[in-house]
C-alpha cells in the first residue's frame, strides 16, 4: 500500500509539469497582456514592467525560465495583478478561504445528501421517496447565481439571521457554504439512493435477511458499506474542485478566496496567478483521488493495491 | 405420520409488473415430515424459488405480494405471523441456502463476522462462543484450517468454499428445516457431487428435513424422499421419488424424465421437451402445458384436475383423470 501511494505521488510530478506547461501557453497565446488595461500606464512604463517580469523575451525563453524557477525553487513567480506580491502569496491567502468554505460546504452535502438518500432507498416509491428526489432534481438544475442570492433575500434580508456578504467571522460562512451545497446534496442524495436501492436489491441482502437480522443491522452492518462506493468516488473530484476555490459564490458574497483571485487575475492577464491556481486545483486533484483510491481499499476487501 | 413439520395448503404468490400480473406460485400444497427430503423440480421460471422465498417471507414486496393459502409450520401458520416472530424463525428454525455463493455472501464482511451475527443472535452466544461455533461449523462442513480461514473475506474462497460456508452459516443454529435453492447449479460437477454428499451428510447427523430446489432430475433422484415437479407455478406432479421415476404420469414429468442423460446409454442427441418455457403473463387458459404436450387434447383447454395415480402419487392431467375413470 505504501509503495503503491509512493509511486502514485512520483508519477504526480510529470503530470503536474505538463498541466503547468499546458496551462502557460494557453495563458500566454489567449490575446491582451497584463499591462493593457483600463489604467493606461504609457508605453514606456510598460516596456519597463514587461522588462521588469521578463515578459519582452520570448515565450520560449519565458517558459524555460519559469519552469526552471517552479522547479528548482518552488517559487511561481510574481503577481502581475497585485503588484507587489508574490503568486505563492495569493495563495496562501485565498487557499485557506476556499478551502474552509468548500470543505463546509461538501461536509454539509454529504449529511444532507446521505441522509436523505437513504431514506428515500428504504421509503422506495412512496411520497418520500419522490418527494426527495424532486428536490434533489430542483438542486442539481438551479443555478448558484439564483439561488445563491435566492438565500440572501430570505435569510439575510428578510429574516435578519445571516450577514448577507462578505468575510469574517463564521456566520459569514453559512450562506455561501449553504449556496454551494445545494447541488452536491442533491448529486449525493441520487447517488446515495441508487447505490443503496442496488445493494438492497442483492443476493448477499437476502442472506442477510435469511438469517432474521432486523432491517435496520440489515443496513447498517450488511447494505451500507456497498452503497457508499459511488459516494466515495465522486467525492474526490466534487471535493478537488470546491476546495480549490469556487467562482461564481465567491464572487457572489465577496469572499477572499482562489476562485475571486483567479477571476480577477484571469480578467487582468496575470499568467503567474492563472497557472498557480490551475496547479493547486491539479494538485488538489491528483491527491483527492489517491485519497479516494486509498478509501476504497478500505471499504472494499476485494481491492488490494501492489 | 403425525402432523407434518411444513404444510403449504394453497400457496398464491404473485409479481405485478407492468405486463400484467405473473401468478408465479399458483395454488400450490405440500407436506413435508419432519427429516425428510421434499425435491422440488422444475424448468426456470416455474416458480421454485418464489415458493421457497414465499415458506421465508422474503418475497420483495413491491413488486411481488403473498395473496393467499396458508404456511403451517411446526402448526403455526407464518403467513399470519408479525415481522418480529417471522425474524426469529428465519435462521434458526429454518434456514436457507442459495443458488450462487458467488454473490449470496457479503463481499465486505469477513466470513467469521457473517457466521457469528448469526448464532449471537438466535443462540444469545458471547463474541467468543459465536466465534467457536463457527470454527466447528466451518470444520463440519470440511473447510481445512478453519481456525485461520474463518478471517478471510468471501473472495478469497472458491465457488465451492463459499457454498460450504453458506451451508456452515445455514445449520449453525440446527434449524428444523433446510431450503435449498439450486446449491450446486453454479458449481462445477465434480464440486456438486461433493457439496450433496455434505448435505445428505449433515440432514443424516443433525436430523434436518430438506427441501432441495433443482432442475436437474438426478440430483433428486440421489437425495429427496419425495419429488414435487412444478411447471408455470403449480405442482403438476407428485409423488415419492421411486414412484416419480418408475411410474412418470404427468406429461411433462415423462418429458423431463426422457431429457436427463443416462450414463450408461450413449445417446448421440438428447431428447428436448420441445416449446419454450411458457410466457408467465399469457398462460393458456386450461392446462399450461398444453402448447408442448404430444398429448394435448380437446379437454386440455380446460385446467386439469389433480388426481391419485398411485399411492401419495398425484398428477394434475386430463390423461390420468380418464385412465382413473376408466379403471
Ligand atoms: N422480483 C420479481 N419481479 C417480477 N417477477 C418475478 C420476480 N421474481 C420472480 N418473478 C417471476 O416469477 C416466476 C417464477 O420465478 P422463480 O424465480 O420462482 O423461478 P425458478 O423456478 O426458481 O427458476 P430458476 O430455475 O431460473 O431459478 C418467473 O416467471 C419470474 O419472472
Ligand atoms: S392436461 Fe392435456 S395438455 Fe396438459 S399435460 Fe395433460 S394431456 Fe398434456
Ligand atoms: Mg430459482
Amino acid at each position: 500500500m505504501l509503495k503503491f501511494v509512493l509511486r502514485r505521488l512520483l508519477l504526480a510530478i510529470p503530470v503536474l509539469l505538463v498541466v503547468v506547461t499546458i496551462s502557460f501557453f494557453l495563458v500566454r497565446l489567449a490575446p491582451g497582456g497584463p499591462f493593457m488595461e483600463e489604467r493606461a500606464y504609457p508605453p514606456a512604463v510598460i516596456e519597463k514592467l514587461n522588462a521588469k517580469y521578463g515578459l519582452d523575451k520570448p515565450l520560449h525563453e519565458q517558459y524555460f525560465n519559469y519552469m526552471q524557477r517552479v522547479i528548482l525553487h518552488l517559487d511561481l513567480g510574481p503577481s502581475t495583478r497585485y503588484l507587489d506580491r508574490t503568486v505563492g502569496d495569493v495563495i496562501a491567502q485565498g487557499l485557506p478561504n476556499s478551502m474552509l468554505l468548500g470543505g463546509t460546504a461538501y461536509l454539509t452535502a454529504l449529511v444532507l445528501g446521505m441522509a436523505a438518500g437513504i431514506i428515500a432507498a428504504l421509503r422506495q416509491n412512496s411520497g418520500v421517496d419522490y418527494g426527495a428526489m424532486a428536490v434533489a432534481v430542483l438542486g442539481v438544475s438551479i443555478p448558484n447565481f439564483v439561488l445563491g442570492p435566492l438565500l440572501v433575500i430570505v435569510l439575510s434580508l428578510t429574516l435578519y439571521w445571516l450577514p448577507p456578504a462578505r468575510w469574517g467571522d463564521l456566520s459569514h460562512l453559512i450562506l455561501p457554504a449553504l449556496t454551494l451545497s445545494a447541488l452536491y446534496t442533491a448529486y449525493i442524495a441520487r447517488l446515495t439512493r441508487s447505490g443503496l436501492v442496488e445493494v438492497l436489491r442483492s443476493d448477499y441482502i437476502r442472506t442477510a435477511r435469511a438469517k432474521g437480522l432486523r432491517e435496520s443491522v440489515v443496513l447498517l452492518r450488511h447494505a451500507l458499506r456497498g452503497s457508499l462506493l459511488p459516494v466515495v468516488s465522486y467525492s474526490g473530484p466534487a471535493l478537488a474542485f470546491l476546495l480549490g476555490g469556487t467562482i461564481v459564490v465567491e464572487k457572489l458574497f465577496l469572499i477572499p478566496g482562489l476562485g475571486n483571485f483567479f477571476i480577477e487575475a484571469a480578467n487582468a492577464r496575470d499568467s503567474f496567478i492563472v497557472v498557480g491556481v490551475t496547479l493547486v486545483v491539479a494538485t488538489l486533484l491528483i491527491v483527492l483521488n489517491l485519497v479516494v483510491d486509498i478509501v476504497y481499499a478500505l471499504i472494499d476487501p476485494r481491492i488490494a493495491y501492489k | 405420520m403425525g402432523t407434518p413439520l411444513l404444510s403449504v395448503r394453497n400457496l398464491q404468490t404473485s409479481f405485478f409488473t407492468r405486463e400484467g400480473e405473473v401468478r408465479s406460485v399458483d395454488d400450490v400444497s405440500f407436506d413435508l415430515e419432519a427429516g425428510q427430503t421434499l425435491g422440488i423440480v422444475g424448468e426456470s421460471g416455474s416458480g421454485k424459488s418464489v415458493t421457497s422465498l414465499s415458506i421465508m417471507r422474503l418475497i420483495p414486496t413491491p413488486p411481488g405480494r403473498i395473496k393467499g393459502g396458508q404456511v403451517l409450520f411446526g402448526g403455526q401458520d407464518l403467513l399470519k405471523l408479525s415481522d418480529r416472530q417471522m425474524r426469529a424463525i428465519r435462521g434458526k428454525r429454518i434456514a436457507m441456502i442459495f443458488q450462487d455463493p458467488m454473490s449470496s455472501l457479503n463481499p465486505f464482511l469477513r466470513i467469521a463476522r457473517q457466521l457469528t451475527e448469526i448464532s449471537e443472535l438466535h443462540l444469545g452466544l458471547d463474541r467468543r462462543a459465536a466465534r467457536r461455533r463457527a470454527i466447528e461449523m466451518l470444520e463440519l462442513v470440511g473447510i481445512p484450517d478453519a481456525a485461520r480461514r474463518i478471517d478471510d473475506y468471501p473472495h478469497q474462497f472458491s465457488g465451492g468454499m463459499r457454498q460450504r460456508v453458506m451451508i456452515a452459516m445455514a445449520l449453525s443454529c440446527d434449524p428444523q428445516l433446510l431450503i435449498a435453492d439450486e446449491p450446486t447449479t453454479a458449481l462445477d460437477v465434480t464440486i456438486q457431487a461433493q457439496i450433496l454428499e455434505l448435505i445428505k451428510d449433515l440432514r443424516e447427523r443433525l436430523g434436518t428435513a430438506v427441501i432441495l430446489i433443482t432442475h436437474d432430475l438426478g440430483v433428486v433422484a440421489g437425495m429427496a424422499d419425495r419429488v414435487a415437479v412444478m411447471y408455470a407455478g403449480k405442482i403438476v406432479e407428485s409423488a415419492p421419488t421411486d414412484s416419480l421415476f418408475a411410474r412418470p404420469a404427468h406429461p411433462y414429468t415423462q418429458g423431463l424424465l426422457r431429457s436427463m442423460p443416462d450414463p450408461l446409454q450413449e445417446v448421440a442427441e438428447l431428447y428436448q421437451i420441445p416449446g419454450l418455457p411458457p410466457d408467465m403473463t399469457r398462460l393458456p387458459p386450461g392446462c399450461a402445458f398444453a402448447p408442448r404436450c404430444p398429448h394435448a387434447a380437446e379437454p386440455c383447454s380446460q385446467p386439469p384436475e389433480t388426481v391419485a395415480v398411485g399411492a401419495a402419487h398425484r398428477s394434475a392431467c386430463w390423461l390420468n383423470v380418464r385412465s382413473e375413470t376408466r379403471a
